[in-house]
């Protein structure tokens, strides 16, 4: 009876999960492994080596990112967990904001700020100080994901650490660790879930992003996301575009997957 | 066997926000010693407690650790330890691993270590516990790791917040004289936060009664119980009849209109004063041989006495005797001399009343929780 029920309810969402997640990934598996005449062949996977550097270059600023997010973002999270409850609700209501806004407005936003005859080399210039070049430059597209991302890291981190029970702080204090110790020793192993999902909703994203790099990076910075929307919506090669998104597909699946090894491990005592 | 003073707070205020919470405390504490602070929720107990642990610094006044003032030294550079109200043990580590937590933080050898938390866990009697996991321990089990943890730093001075409110009665009593005896057996000093007075006066050296801040009454169980300084401690200490008197002159005490024989002396003549009168050192006789007499309005049987309330021209007494009386009965009281305790009139005189409105809830009117929170410490301070 309760089975019957459940899966009435759950019905709709496997036929969602057939339609729109595994046929999708069917198909671009599809156009991986095809020509254009739809014939079998490797050449698309083989083609992938191409693009080597920029694989690199994804992960490479992927990990900066999120490296910048998880320093900027576990003290921001443990300032927002040990305000008072009202004022705890204003801040992420802050944190989240940015969000609401559209992407793409965001980017333009922050190129208009780094240009070199923009909005802060402007005000430089008007206290006399030489300008800055800041736009066409990697630290640009990293500032960039960091200022999409930021909120991603902060959230999850925010959870974890509200449920950190602050007796607990004391506790080390109280047994003589000194604040960097009862960090290392307390708040990181017991956060840990929040800095495990953290860093995948920050890394992946970062690592498929595209549009930052060409509006903040000037197109020197070639992305592996940037790559895959020129196949499809310049090249037209649907089948080599198809094979790099499998390829970050899998790629992004095995970071997941070492990171909720390391996470399991470290949390084995908190769920057991 | 005076022993020296090992923590002194001089002068001591706190207030959070425009809430007073100690004012002027001045207290010491002798070294060896177990000292309880006790009073009712929101009367600064733990906020005491935090401040000798560092958590919390003074607005004004000194903490003197063995002559030297510590304020502002930070809690993981003091000599004491604390067992929080909820033990704190960390879930993320094994009953090893938290007995180890602050040994591990002196960089001591493992070889050490394993000596030392072997022979904590055998001390608070849970050898062979290494390798469990807190959650899979009871609350009296996690208690005693808790206590393990802090003894096995070595501190000169343990300081517990209220451990024992978690536990249930049976294994609350056990385990206050277990701490007793782990106290005595290592001879440090104990500092012991507690609203229950049962508690207090069965494991103390020395209680500190406390109110809205301030310090009522210092003084072994004994004192405490016998000789109240006041009212508030009369009443919160065990039940207690509290009247309005004069006193005479010398040895001559009037209340209840009778004047009574009494120990007391050097009050001014007629003084008002406020009389304590323990009801089981009320003895009850027919009603013409009393000192005063009343009607009987309730009787209680306790097992050990009757618990009667007495209505003497329209004060209600409790008396607890093993003699019988019925309902409706008019019966004689007999009191004496030692057993009527004269106190001077403070700002508590006239607040308790006499047991008109008797109920068992009196018994436990310090178990009320009452949580003053001041607003934004909810996290800190769930009892200043």
């Amino acid at each position: 009876m309760k089975n019957r029920t459940y899966n009435g309810i759950s019905a709709p969402y496997a036929l969602w999960c057939v339609v729109f997640i595994v046929a999708p990934l069917a198909i671009v598996a599809y156009y991986a492994f095809t020509d254009k005449t739809g014939a079998f062949t490797w050449d698309n996977i083989s083609g992938l080596s191409m693009y080597t550097d920029t694989i690199a270059r994804s992960v490479y600023f992927g990990i900066v990112a999120t490296v910048i997010c998880l320093i900027i973002g576990y003290p921001l999270a443990y300032c927002f967990a040990r305000a008072k409850v009202s004022t705890q609700k204003i801040l992420v209501m802050l944190i989240m904001v940015p969000m609401w806004m559209n992407f793409l407005l965001r980017a333009y936003a922050i190129m208009v700020l780094f240009e070199d005859t923009g909005i802060i080399n402007n005000m430089l210039a008007s206290i006399g100080l030489p300008p800055v070049h800041m736009i066409n430059t990697s630290g640009a597209v990293i500032f960039g994901m960091v200022y999409n991302y930021l909120p991603f890291m902060v959230l999850p981190l925010y959870t974890s650490m509200t449920k950190l029970d602050g007796k607990l702080i004391e506790a080390a204090r109280d047994l003589g660790a000194t604040g960097f110790q009862t960090l290392r020793d307390v708040m990181i192993p017991l956060t840990s879930s929040g800095i495990v999902s953290g860093i995948t909703m920050v890394f992946v994203p970062s690592v498929s992003t595209f549009y930052i790099s060409q509006k903040l990076g000037g197109g020197k910075y070639t992305l592996i996301g940037d790559v895959i929307e020129m196949q499809f919506q310049t090249a037209y090669n649907y089948n080599l575009g198809a094979s790099i998104s499998l390829l970050l597909m899998i790629f992004i699946l095995l970071c997941l997957f070492v990171m909720n090894r390391f996470g399991d491990t470290d949390e084995g005592g908190v769920m057991a | 066997m005076e022993k020296k003073t090992i923590i002194e707070l001089k002068d001591i205020s706190v207030a959070f926000g425009d809430q007073t919470v100690l004012q002027n405390l001045n207290l010491y504490i002798r070294d060896g010693e177990f000292v309880t602070l006790l009073g009712p929720s929101g009367c600064g107990k733990t906020t005491t407690l935090r401040i000798i642990a560092g958590f919390q610094e003074p607005d004004a006044g000194e903490v003197i650790f063995e002559d030297k003032c510590i304020n502002g030294v930070p809690a993981h550079e003091r000599q004491v330890n604390t067992i929080f109200q909820r033990y704190a043990l960390f879930p993320h580590l094994n009953v090893y691993d938290n007995v180890a937590f602050g040994l591990r933080i002196r960089k001591m050898p493992e070889s050490e270590i394993k000596k030392k938390v072997e022979e904590m866990l055998e001390l608070v009697d849970l050898k062979g516990f290494n390798r469990r996991s807190i959650d899979s321990l009871s609350g009296g089990q996690q208690q005693r790791i808790a206590i393990a943890r802090a003894l096995a730093v070595d501190p000169r001075v343990l300081l517990l917040d209220e451990p024992l409110g978690a536990l249930d009665l049976k294994l609350r009593k056990d385990m206050q004289v277990e701490l007793k005896n782990i106290q005595q057996r290592l001879g440090i000093t104990f500092i012991y936060v507690t609203h229950d007075q049962e508690e207090a006066l069965s494991m103390s050296d020395t209680i500190v009664v406390m109110d809205h801040g301030e310090i009522q009454h210092i003084g072994t169980p004994e004192d405490i119980y016998n000789e109240p300084a006041n009212a508030f401690v009369a009443d919160f200490i065990g039940e207690s009849n509290i009247l309005d008197g004069v006193m005479k002159k010398d040895f001559k005490i009037e209340f209840s209109g009778h004047v009574f024989d009494c120990v007391d002396k050097g009050f001014k003549e007629d003084e008002l004063v406020d009389v304590v009168i323990r009801p089981e050192d009320v003895d009850i006789t027919s009603h013409d041989k009393g000192m005063i007499s009343g009607v009987v309005t309730n009787v209680t049987f306790k097992g050990v006495h009757y618990e009667i309330i007495v209505d003497v021209k329209g004060f209600k007494w409790m008396i607890q005797t093993t003699d019988f009386a019925a309902v409706g009965d008019e019966i004689g009281l007999l009191i004496k001399p030692d057993e009527i305790h004269v106190m001077k009139k403070s700002k508590y005189s006239g607040l308790y009343g006499d047991y008109s409105s008797f109920s068992d809830e009196m018994d436990h009117i310090s178990d009320v929780e009452e949580i003053l929170i001041p607003e934004g410490d909810e996290d800190e301070e769930q009892d200043v």
